[in-house]
Order: C-alpha cells, then sequence, then structure tokens
C-alpha cells in the first residue's frame, strides 16, 4: 500500500481505522456508563470522575460521545450507501438506455444537482417524521445526483473506449459489457468518491441534527449531543467541543483517507526512487581527445559529444540515451531512426534542453553555433535557443493553446524573444506563415487552432519555429500523425526552407523511408546508442548494421515482392532499464556469435565518414533465418 | 466464406454526411483494400458495418442478408487500429479471447480454443494468462487479431490495424494477416492509409474521398494506371516513390 508510505497517508489511515474501531467497540464497553444519570450531579463542568463534565441528567457526556461515534458513522455510511447506489444506477442508466432515454436521465440528474440539500431534507421530514431515517435518506439522496454525474462521466468515456466496441462487436449483451468492462476501470475514482462523500455525509448528519432535524431522543448521535451541549455552552463549553471535535476528527479521517487513496491511484508509485548521483557537470578535461569529426573546414551547427540521459528508476539510475555524439553542419538534414524506446526522441528533447526533472542530461559537449548548451538556464540561453533553434513536435494539436488565435500565438515568439513591438511582431507571423505556404495567411492568422487542418497546424508550428532564423530545426516525428498527402507537404515544406536559407535539419522518425527521402545522412539508434551513421542514399543498398539492414527490409514500399513474406525483426526492443552486455541487438541478430554477447563494439569511422558499431558489420544475412515465422513469441 | 456488401450506404453525424452514398463489396475470400486520407470516411464505414454507427440510408449485407447486429452471434468481426486501448488492461488476454467465443461451450473446450487462436496468432498459449500491459504493441494486436478470430467470423474489417505500431512490429502484422486469410478463406475489409501496406495484403483496392468511393478495381491495375486525380496524388505521397510524379 503505497499511501501509507506518506506521513499524511500513514495519519490518515490510522485515524479512519481509529474512528472504525471505536464505532464498533465503544458502545459494547461503555454503554452503561454513557446511560448512567446522576441526578446530582447535572450540568458539571469537566472533572476527574466526568472528563467533558455531564448533560441536564448527570450522564457522561465524554463517554456519550465515544457511544454516540457508532450511530453516528452507522447513518453516515447508510446515507453514502444509498447515495453510491442510487448514484450508480442513474449514471449507468443513460449508457444501458441508449441514447434518447439516456439523454432524458442526464437531464434528471443535472436538475437533481441543483436542487439544495436541505430542502430534501426537511421534505423527507415531512414525510417521514422528523428522525433518523427521514435524515439518512434526505443525505443519501442528496447525495446521490452529484455521485450520478460523476458515474456518467466516467462510463461515457470508458464506454467510447476501443474494447468496450470490441466487446459490442463481438456480441456481449451491454449490461455485461457495463459489468465486466466499463464498472471496473471506473471503480477507483467512484472508490475515492465515496470515501470523500461518507466524510461529507458524517458533517451534514452533524448538521442535520444540530438543526433538530436528525436523530431523535432517546437515541443520540454527536449532531444531537452537539445540539444539547449548545444549550449549555455558557454552563459548560465541553459539553458541546467534545461532540464538535469528534465531529472533526472522523469528518477529516475520511476526508483525508479518500484523497490519501486518490493520490496513490493517480499517481501510481512514487515512494523509493533512489535519487541520483550528483555528476560532474563538465567531463572535458578527463575524458580522453574525442576523435575528430571529419566535416571540418565547414560551420558546424550542432555538435553533441557523448549525450547521456538519465532518469531515476525504482531499481538505480535508467539511461535511455547512453553515449551518443554527432555533428549536424550548416544547412544538412540528419535523420535519426530507431523503433520505439530506442532513444531517438530523447535525443532531440535533450539538445533543446527540454528534458524535465527528474531526467538529467549529460555531456561532454553540447554545443549550437559554438555555443555551450550545457550551462544554467538562464535568460539569455533561453533567448539564444528561441531564436536559433526550432523544434517541431508530432502532434501539433496539442503543442498550440486552444484558447488563442494563431497569429498572436506565433506573434508572442517574436515580442518574447527579439523585443518586437505588438504591430511587427504580427506582421512577422503573418510573413512567416505565408512563408510555410498558408494561403491568405492575413485572415487565417485571426483563426484558432482548432479552425486550423492537421497539416495546416504542422506547418503553422514550423512556421513558429521560423519566427526568429533559426540555424536549426529540430523536428521529431513531424508527419506521424498526419495522412499521407499531408504528410508529403510538410516534407516539402522542411525541405524548402532547408534549401532557402540554409537552415539544417534534424529529422527523428520511425520510419527509415521517410527519412531516406529528406535527409543527406541518417543516424540509426537502438538502446541508447547510435549503432550505424550513414549517407541516406546508401540505406537501401550498403547498410552495413544487421539493425538498419532489416529495418530498411521490413518497410514494404511500391515494389516489395508480394510472393515473399516481409522482412521481420524478432524479438522485442532492449528496455532501457535492462540493457544487456555486450552489443544490445544480439538477441534478435542473425549474425550474433559469443563475442556479441560479451563485448560491445564501438562505433568505428571508415575512411568515407561512416560509422558502423558492430562485430560482423556488412556481412551477408541469410534470408531464411530473418523470414522467421515464430517472432516475439 | 462470405460476400460482404455495401449498396448506396450513407452515415450522417448531425449535419455531416461522414459516408455519402458508397457502394462496394468485398467478395467471398479476398482481400479488398480500402484507402483515403482521415476524415475520409473509411473508418466510419467500417464502424456502420459492425453496428457502431448508425446507418441512414442503404443497406449492408452478408451473403445477401443483413449483417446482424445484435446478439451473440456475429459473422462480421473488427480489429481495431489501437492496441494500447482495443484491449481491457484488467483483463487477461485469455479473457478477452475467451469473450468473443460464442456461448455453448464448455469451460475446458473454451479453454482449448483461446490456446488454439493464441497459436494461430503465433503466440505462446502458456501466456494467456498475461495481461495486456506485459505485451508489446506487435503482440497486443495479434490478440486483437485472435479476438476477432474467436467469433468465427465470415468476414473481418481490419481498420488502420498497423498505424499505431512501429515499422519493425509491422512487417510481422501484415505477414500473419496474410496467413490466417490464406487458411481460414476469410475475406477481408482491409482499411489503411498506407498505399505501400494496401498493396501487400490486397487483391482490390478501394479510394475513399470525402465520404465517397472515387476510384476501385483489382490493386495492380489501380496502382499501376490511377484514374482519379486524387489516387495520383496519394500515390506520390507514398515515402520513396517520387518518382511517380
Amino acid at each position: 500500500m503505497s499511501i501509507l508510505r506518506t506521513p499524511l497517508g500513514l495519519a490518515a489511515t490510522v485515524l479512519t481505522f481509529g474512528v472504525l474501531v471505536l464505532a464498533v467497540v465503544a458502545p459494547i464497553l461503555w454503554t452503561d456508563k454513557a446511560n448512567a444519570i446522576d441526578t446530582s450531579n447535572i450540568l458539571a463542568g469537566p472533572s476527574a470522575d466526568h472528563w467533558a463534565g455531564t448533560d441536564n441528567l448527570g450522564r457522561d457526556i465524554f463517554y456519550r460521545t465515544l457511544v454516540a461515534t457508532r450511530l453516528s458513522v452507522e447513518l453516515a455510511l447508510a446515507a453514502t450507501a444509498i447515495a453510491v447506489v442510487v448514484g450508480l444506477v442513474l449514471g449507468t442508466a443513460s449508457y444501458l438506455l441508449g441514447r434518447r432515454s439516456g439523454r432524458l436521465v442526464s437531464a434528471g440528474i443535472n436538475i437533481a444537482v441543483a436542487f439544495p440539500g436541505i430542502l430534501l431534507a426537511l421534505f423527507f421530514a415531512v414525510i417521514f417524521g422528523v428522525g433518523a431515517t427521514g435524515a439518512v435518506l434526505a443525505i443519501g439522496l442528496a447525495g446521490a445526483p452529484s455521485f450520478g454525474r460523476l458515474t456518467q462521466t466516467l462510463v461515457a468515456s470508458v464506454g467510447s473506449r476501443d474494447y468496450v466496441s470490441a466487446a459490442r462487436v463481438a456480441g456481449v449483451g451491454r449490461f455485461r459489457i457495463l459489468g465486466r468492462h466499463v464498472l471496473p476501470n471506473v471503480s477507483e475514482p467512484l472508490v475515492v468518491n465515496a470515501t470523500i462523500g461518507a466524510g461529507g455525509a458524517l458533517l451534514a448528519f452533524a448538521g442535520l441534527s444540530f438543526l433538530g432535524l436528525g436523530v431523535q431522543q432517546p437515541k443520540y448521535d454527536w449532531g444531537r449531543l452537539l445540539f444539547d451541549g449548545v444549550s449549555s455552552i455558557y454552563v459548560n463549553p465541553a459539553a458541546a467541543l467534545a461532540p464538535g471535535i469528534a465531529v472533526l476528527i472522523a469528518g477529516l479521517a475520511f476526508n483525508l483517507f479518500g484523497e490519501c487513496i486518490a493520490k496513490g491511484l493517480g499517481v501510481g508509485v512514487v515512494g523509493g526512487v533512489p535519487e541520483l548521483p550528483p555528476m560532474a557537470a563538465t567531463l572535458d578535461d578527463e575524458q580522453e581527445p574525442v576523435e575528430e569529426t571529419h566535416h571540418e573546414g565547414t560551420e558546424l551547427v550542432l555538435d553533441v559529444r557523448d549525450l547521456e540521459v538519465t532518469f531515476p528508476g525504482p531499481n538505480g539510475p535508467i539511461r535511455p540515451v547512453r553515449g551518443v555524439s554527432f555533428a549536424v553542419r550548416r544547412g544538412e538534414a540528419v535523420g535519426v531512426v530507431g523503433e520505439s524506446g530506442s532513444g531517438k526522441s530523447l535525443t532531440a528533447l535533450a539538445i533543446s534542453r527540454l528534458v524535465g526533472d527528474p531526467g538529467r542530461v549529460d555531456a561532454s559537449r553540447l554545443e549550437l553555433l559554438g555555443t555551450d548548451l550545457r550551462t544554467a538556464d538562464t535568460k539569455a540561453q533561453r533567448q539564444f535557443l528561441g531564436t536559433s533553434m526550432a523544434m517541431v513536435f508530432q502532434d501539433p494539436m496539442t503543442s498550440f493553446n486552444p484558447t488563442r488565435r494563431m497569429g498572436g500565438q506565433l506573434a508572442e515568439v517574436a515580442r518574447h524573444h527579439q523585443g518586437m513591438d505588438r504591430k511587427q511582431a504580427m506582421a512577422r507571423a503573418i510573413d512567416r506563415l505565408s512563408a510555410v505556404r498558408i494561403t491568405e495567411a492575413e485572415r487565417r492568422a485571426h483563426l484558432y487552432p482548432h479552425e486550423f487542418s492537421g497539416g495546416m497546424r504542422q506547418r503553422a508550428m514550423i512556421g513558429m519555429g521560423l519566427m526568429g532564423s533559426p540555424a536549426l530545426i529540430v523536428a521529431d516525428e513531424p508527419t506521424t500523425a498526419l495522412d499521407v498527402t499531408v504528410q508529403q507537404q510538410v516534407l516539402d515544406l522542411l525541405a524548402a526552407i532547408r534549401e532557402a536559407d540554409d537552415v539544417a535539419l534534424v529529422l527523428i522518425s520511425h520510419d527509415v523511408t521517410v527519412v531516406g527521402e529528406v535527409c543527406d545522412r541518417v543516424l540509426v539508434m537502438y538502446a541508447g546508442k547510435i549503432v550505424e551513421d550513414l549517407p541516406a542514399a546508401d540505406l537501401a543498398t550498403t547498410a552495413q548494421h544487421p539493425y538498419t539492414r532489416a529495418l530498411v527490409a521490413a518497410v514494404p514500399d511500391m515494389d516489395t515482392d508480394l510472393a515473399e513474406p516481409l522482412a521481420v525483426i524478432p524479438g522485442r526492443p532492449v528496455d532501457p532499464a535492462d540493457v544487456p552486455l555486450g552489443c544490445a541487438y544480439a538477441a534478435r541478430c542473425p549474425l550474433a556469435t559469443t563475442r556479441c554477447t560479451t563485448e560491445e563494439p564501438p562505433l568505428e569511422s571508415d575512411a568515407a565518414g561512416r560509422r558502423v558499431a558492430c562485430w560482423h558489420a556488412g556481412e551477408p544475412i541469410d534470408i531464411e533465418i530473418q523470414t522467421l515465422q515464430e517472432v516475439e513469441a | 466464406m462470405s460476400e460482404l456488401r455495401f449498396e448506396d450506404v450513407r452515415v450522417r453525424y448531425g449535419a455531416t454526411l461522414a459516408v455519402d452514398g458508397v457502394s462496394l463489396t468485398v467478395p467471398a475470400g479476398q482481400v479488398v483494400g480500402l484507402v483515403g486520407e482521415s476524415g475520409s470516411g473509411k473508418s466510419t464505414l467500417a464502424r456502420a458495418a459492425v453496428g457502431l454507427a448508425p446507418v441512414s440510408e442503404g443497406t449492408i449485407t452478408l451473403d445477401g442478408r443483413p449483417v446482424p447486429t445484435t446478439g451473440r452471434n456475429r459473422p462480421l468481426q473488427m480489429v481495431f487500429q489501437d492496441p494500447y486501448s482495443s484491449l481491457d488492461p484488467r483483463m487477461s488476454i485469455g479473457e478477452s479471447i475467451a469473450e468473443a467465443i460464442p456461448p455453448g461451450s464448455g469451460r475446458a473446450e473454451r479453454r482449448a480454443e483461446v490456446q488454439r487462436l493464441l497459436e494461430l496468432v503465433h503466440l505462446d498459449p502458456t501466456r494467456a494468462g498475461a495481461r495486456p500491459s506485459e505485451l508489446s504493441g506487435g503482440q497486443r494486436q495479434r490478440v486483437a487479431l485472435a479476438r476477432a478470430l474467436a467469433g468465427r467470423p465470415a468476414v473481418v474489417i481490419a481498420d488502420e490495424i498497423t498505424s499505431a505500431l512501429d515499422v519493425s512490429i509491422q512487417g510481422a502484422v501484415l505477414n500473419l494477416v496474410r496467413e490466417l486469410q490464406r487458411e481460414l478463406g476469410l475475406s477481408m475489409l482491409f482499411i489503411s492509409h498506407n498505399l505501400a501496406v494496401v498493396r501487400y495484403v490486397a487483391s482490390h483496392v478501394a479510394v475513399m474521398h470525402q465520404g465517397r468511393i472515387v476510384e476501385e478495381g483489382p490493386t495492380a491495375q489501380v496502382l499501376a494506371a490511377p484514374e482519379h486525380d486524387y489516387t495520383r496524388e496519394l500515390l506520390a505521397a507514398v515515402p520513396g516513390n517520387r518518382s511517380a510524379r
């Protein structure tokens, strides 16, 4: 139980169980003491015999408060049960009844939510007479609509999931779907809310009894005791304070307990993650001199050496990027390919200084246009990054603020980073929108993001990056969320920008054909390392690393042989938390030998500047092994 | 083997016509590819066929009879795009598959059937107790295929089943689709936006654009000599196929 690990969670749990135990035990142990009438000692103040004094019949208020725990908790739980049951029925009704009747039910719930609970209590008091029954029904039913609405919302969101659709297509009935798929998947928030609701019901009961609408003599709950105590508050304040404190503690216990369960469920396992040991910020001096790259003489836009990204994990630090070195020249397009989990996106985020806590980025060199990016996150550095580098993300919808007009969002960049005034910035924004081939840019600048199509949004995102005069565009799967036809437009646009302004491009993609089409050079990443670095033109013909060759072969194109099964890569990608010894790809590699599983191949450059990390680079691969049917088993 | 036939089907969502008079036939034992961009109505057409979207006009028939969309007998099954959301995270994969097996068989029979189906999609039958979270995307998509097959369907609709997968896994799933289709003689409507994938799997292809079928025919013929402008545009957009322009 993760909630027990936080002090608050522990306290809430102990309190809640304390209250429940007291509710069971107190009436058994102390009923006689609580009911003992002592007419010689009425309305007495606190004393050693009577810690909270006595009431108008001389009964001990402290014991009465303890004994009242059971009735108070019982009533609160009964009311909560009514609220939950009625709420569940109401909330699931609109799912079970279908569209038209469902709409009626939700309208009913909406009206009921607005109906004041105290009015309901008065209403039931009239029907059932003043007493516990009416109060339980009133509080229960008053809580039902809000619980119903919560259920309805949760059920509707789970009800539209694909697994529910799949069950419907399989012919599973609605009630069965509700019981097997929907309710189990919404139970967590419902349980949390019911627990918090119990705390609320407890307080509501105290309120009703205090008003005289709840429990009647000779029964008593905390509200009743409070009601009796207040009448003699000037004689003995403890008579009102004791039940008041009890209500406070119990209400707090239920509420906190509910909150803690919610936190525990929402955040998952938080405790026990070890802190990362501090690492030296610069490793430059002690590092052996890094081999100079072969791009000497041309200006480097980006120079990355030994880039590492580390996250704390439950069993020690996890390193999804394990020493990546590459350089990008002015105007060059470099593609980064790999499967999900290969560390390619994290590499891009690390370059843009976007790896947030608790991740950390280490490198022996990380330079953009000769400026060291490893220094502290200052305003000057952010400004430099904001104007010299553009970042394009996969999902253009989540990259924009949906409540603001497009033009304003672009203009903000110029005002923030370049100190332009409102008018200049807007003019620049419109200019940039037309630069990314958005027609009628002036009119469209006044539209909201949702009024743009997906492709237009992605182009506007690129336009946003062009508000400064970037030397580098980092695009992380910029076309994965787009249709093929739109994908082509975006790729064409990136190519045109590159040509026009000599902008360098780092394009990250899982699709080797996309990268091969747009880029000059391709870096192939596997398990957080570059395993091959080669000209894009050579991808299909002279790739050396078996992983690169498998990636190329696995994608069907318009010339794929229809008679043959597609080549597949057996096994599954390496878990960054569990990187094997030797070559990380060895377990999936048809060429692997003992050496591969013990000794890690270094990334070695050849005369032409191509790099590959493989003991068996370029050796022929037996096709029979590669098309193995039993994959991933 | 069964024939799935759409006749002049219209699906209306409020004021928008998502599917605008589509007539399409999936011949018995054949794979028909349905291509088009998002919003073209291909997924809506699929959902209409299995009863997840309302058909405003037209008919969808299976061997001449309306496709049943209520009751336990569902000869038309669908595999969804995203294997991460199409499996109930709280149920073991065996339970998910067993749920789709038509009722009337005993516990032992069902268990045996689950094992058979898992083997059919090349998953280890001893892993029937695994939760979806323990599986990779490709493995989950195989489970989804096994679940669709559990209903003993005559026709299967595959809606973008590889687009949420890494390219390295895509190949394995496509191989499996071809193998299953051949072994079981399934009729199949294979929806994708990737022409290279459709070319590999489908013998016939239909191109959908703005709710209508704009071109259809044998795959090789449509891809070699596209007649509609939109088909040409799609072809030109296939990565690595720039020469086609």
